[in-house]
């Protein structure tokens, strides 16, 4: 420990966090008094100077994002903490809320403020029971102790904030679907524009940021947008917690600063990859994002732009590593299921699309893959990625190609192993059944 | 057949529906407040929560359909949900599945005889870590192994332990008692 400035995990420990008077006396609510003497408009120049970009997956900058909100609607803004968490690979938030809530909570009411909204949600995903108990008792005390409510902290500021359950549809983590959820829809994206800081929730101005985003606001009003900053490297400032996960000999969640290096984060903190085998293959960002085999990973940073340019994504740093036991084809028809149960069913190319490829790599991995199965496949990728609504679509078919280009010859050699008679033993590692969903057949 | 609800639920819901700028905001609750007194959502709860929400039956029952944790049957009075997404895959969560189906010998979406068990595959639970995992009703297990997980379910047989969040009291079940309702590397 202690190798990486902590920021986000720094009590995290610490018993009794997720009580306001334990929280408290670490010094939780410390920074908001303060933010509360500041002007708004400063703070918003301090988020964007500290370089923050955005934790849930897409890496906007999220000063610039608050910068977009118009403040003369006379509408009301809305704030919504995006807890939906359904990435898979990816757990992160769910600690923070369980664990430290007060955190988050304060971080929110930076950014309210920040915002001038009077009206905050947490859309917390409906599997969440625990971190959803946890978030809400502190909210509780928050309210009885009148940091919530009316004239928060004695000054003429008002803050609401509800915690929203979600019911089991990943999509709702795609913002615009959120907010449809959040009306009372079904959880299917919008198109965009507008944007939701122009027309979100109920056509209101609304900014929605992920857990971790705004857990790293105090921070920042507390030591300045400039010291954010030093933390980390060009273009990709602060910390960042990692999700690890799979062939590890310690999975969990690191709070790392964002340029730390891609094989000493599996070696060092994730205690390498389980005796007696090798690192074959790390999904670094969650499972949107493309596959690096383990001779990529070399030199390679975990940040923004090392990342991007070693071809793959930091996304929300889900990171799974599998090792020389996987096998590649059951792996990726493993996720290719999720992304056809997931989808919502909206965009045709996506909906059909996703349910085919699923299809096909199920057959490749049943034994009776065809000579034209992989050209297929890459035609339907063609047909779904930038023909869709929302960037489900577009993010499915990373994984997808990747696996096939960097796998080529474990996939060829599965399918011309069916054209000559090899039986290949499978061990299936999708077992799903055509039955398998009770509640939902979208 | 006649809707009836507690009264405490339908205070639990006014009080929901006044949280957010419309009421509509609240029938993910109100779902979730009929599935916690009913155990599934019936087409009368369906047209009861139209006429609070003031959105019409079809538009709910929509609701009903899409999310995957709102129930149209009933299910067991366990529902164990074994997550199969890739890290619980790439742990072992198969052996988990194989243990469900040996033990009470149903097949995912059926209830065991006695009504007590039912269980499904489900995505991602966010638990990756301590993988493989499962959720039963509202309650994660995490860390498991196909032994461990035999041994809890010998455990809730004998104890069945409250393992439900209560939507109208905002608090998740006892648990199994000595089990740890979450675990943080
Ligand atoms: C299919 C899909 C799923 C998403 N799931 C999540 C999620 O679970 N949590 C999250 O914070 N962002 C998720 N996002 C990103 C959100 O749309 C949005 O960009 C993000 O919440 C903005 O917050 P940030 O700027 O703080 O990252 C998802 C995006 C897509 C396309
Ligand atoms: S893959 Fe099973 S909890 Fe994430």
């Amino acid at each position: 420990m202690a190798k990486h400035k902590q920021i986000l995990l720094k009590n995290i420990r610490e018993e009794g966090q997720h009580l306001l008077e334990k929280a408290e006396s670490r010094g939780a609510y410390k920074v908001i008094r303060k933010a509360l003497e500041m002007d708004p408009l400063k703070i918003i120049d301090e988020v964007k100077n500290s370089g923050l970009r955005g934790r849930g997956g897409a890496g906007f900058p999220t000063g610039l994002k608050w910068s977009f909100v118009p403040r003369d609607t006379g509408k009301p803004v809305y704030l919504i903490n995006n807890a939906d968490e359904s990435e898979p690979g990816t757990f992160k938030d769910r600690l923070l809320l369980e664990n430290d809530p007060h955190l988050v909570i304060e971080g929110m009411l930076c950014a309210a403020w920040a915002l001038q909204s009077e009206w905050s949600c947490i859309y917390i995903r409906g599997e969440y029971a625990y971190p959803y108990t946890r978030v809400q008792a502190a909210i509780d005390e928050c309210y009885e102790k009148g940091y919530l409510g009316e004239n928060i902290f004695g000054t003429n500021f008002t803050h609401h904030m509800v915690v929203h359950r979600g019911a089991g549809a990943y999509i709702c983590g795609e913002e615009t679907a959120l907010l449809n959820s959040l009306e009372g829809k079904k959880g299917q994206p919008r198109l965009k524009p507008p944007f939701p800081a122009v027309a979100g929730y109920y056509a209101c101005p609304t900014v929605i940021n992920n857990v971790e985003s705004l857990s790293n606001i105090p921070f920042i009003i507390e030591n300045g947008g400039e010291a954010y900053k030093s933390i980390g490297v060009e273009n990709s400032a602060g910390t960042k917690l990692v999700s690890a996960s799979g062939h590890i000999n310690k999975p969990g969640i690191y709070e790392i600063e964002m340029g730390y290096p891609l094989m000493d984060f599996i070696e060092d903190e994730c205690g390498g990859v389980r005796d007696g085998h090798n690192l074959l293959a790390v999904i670094p960002g969650g499972s949107s994002v493309p596959v690096m085999r383990a001779e990529e990973c070399k030199g390679v940073n975990l940040d923004y732009d090392s990342m991007k340019n070693a071809g793959s994504s930091l996304g929300c740093a889900g990171f799974m590593v599998m090792d020389d036991s996987t096998d590649v084809v059951e792996a990726v028809l493993n996720l290719s299921h999720f992304y056809s149960h997931e989808s919502c069913g909206q965009c045709t190319p996506c909906r059909e699309g996703g349910h085919w490829i699923e299809k096909i790599f199920r057959r490749i991995a049943e034994g009776n893959g065809m000579p034209g199965d992989l050209k297929l496949i890459e035609s339907l990728c063609n047909q779904i990625g930038g023909h869709t609504i929302c960037a489900f679509g577009d993010t499915m078919v990373l994984p997808y190609r990747s696996f096939i280009q960097k796998f080529e010859k474990e996939f060829k050699e599965r399918i011309s192993n069916v054209l000559k008679g090899v039986e290949h033993e499978r061990v299936p590692m999708d077992f799903q059944s055509e039955l398998v969903s009770i509640g939902s057949a979208h | 057949m006649g809707f009836s609800i507690s009264e405490k639920a339908r205070q639990r819901l006014e009080e929901l529906k006044k949280r957010y700028p419309k009421p509509q905001s609240a029938v993910m609750s109100a779902l979730y407040i009929v599935q916690e007194e009913h155990g599934h959502i019936s087409d009368e709860a369906i047209d009861w929560i139209s006429g609070e929400v003031g959105l019409k039956p079809v538009h709910v029952l929509e609701l009903a359909t899409f999310y995957t944790m709102y129930r149209r049957k009933p299910l067991g009075k366990y529902h164990v949900q074994v997550c199969r997404t890739l890290s619980c895959a790439l742990c072992g969560a198969k052996k988990l599945m194989e243990k469900m189906q040996e033990r009470y010998g149903i097949a995912p979406g059926q209830v065991s005889e006695d009504g007590m068990f039912s269980y499904e595959y489900v995505e991602c639970l966010g638990s990756c870590g301590t993988a493989p995992m499962c959720e039963i009703n509202d309650t994660y297990f995490e860390n498991l192994t196909p032994e461990k997980f035999e041994e809890l379910l010998v455990r809730i047989e004998k104890e069945q332990p409250d393992l439900s969040l209560s939507t109208i009291e905002g608090k998740l079940g006892e648990g199994l008692s000595g089990c740890p309702k979450s675990e943080v590397m």
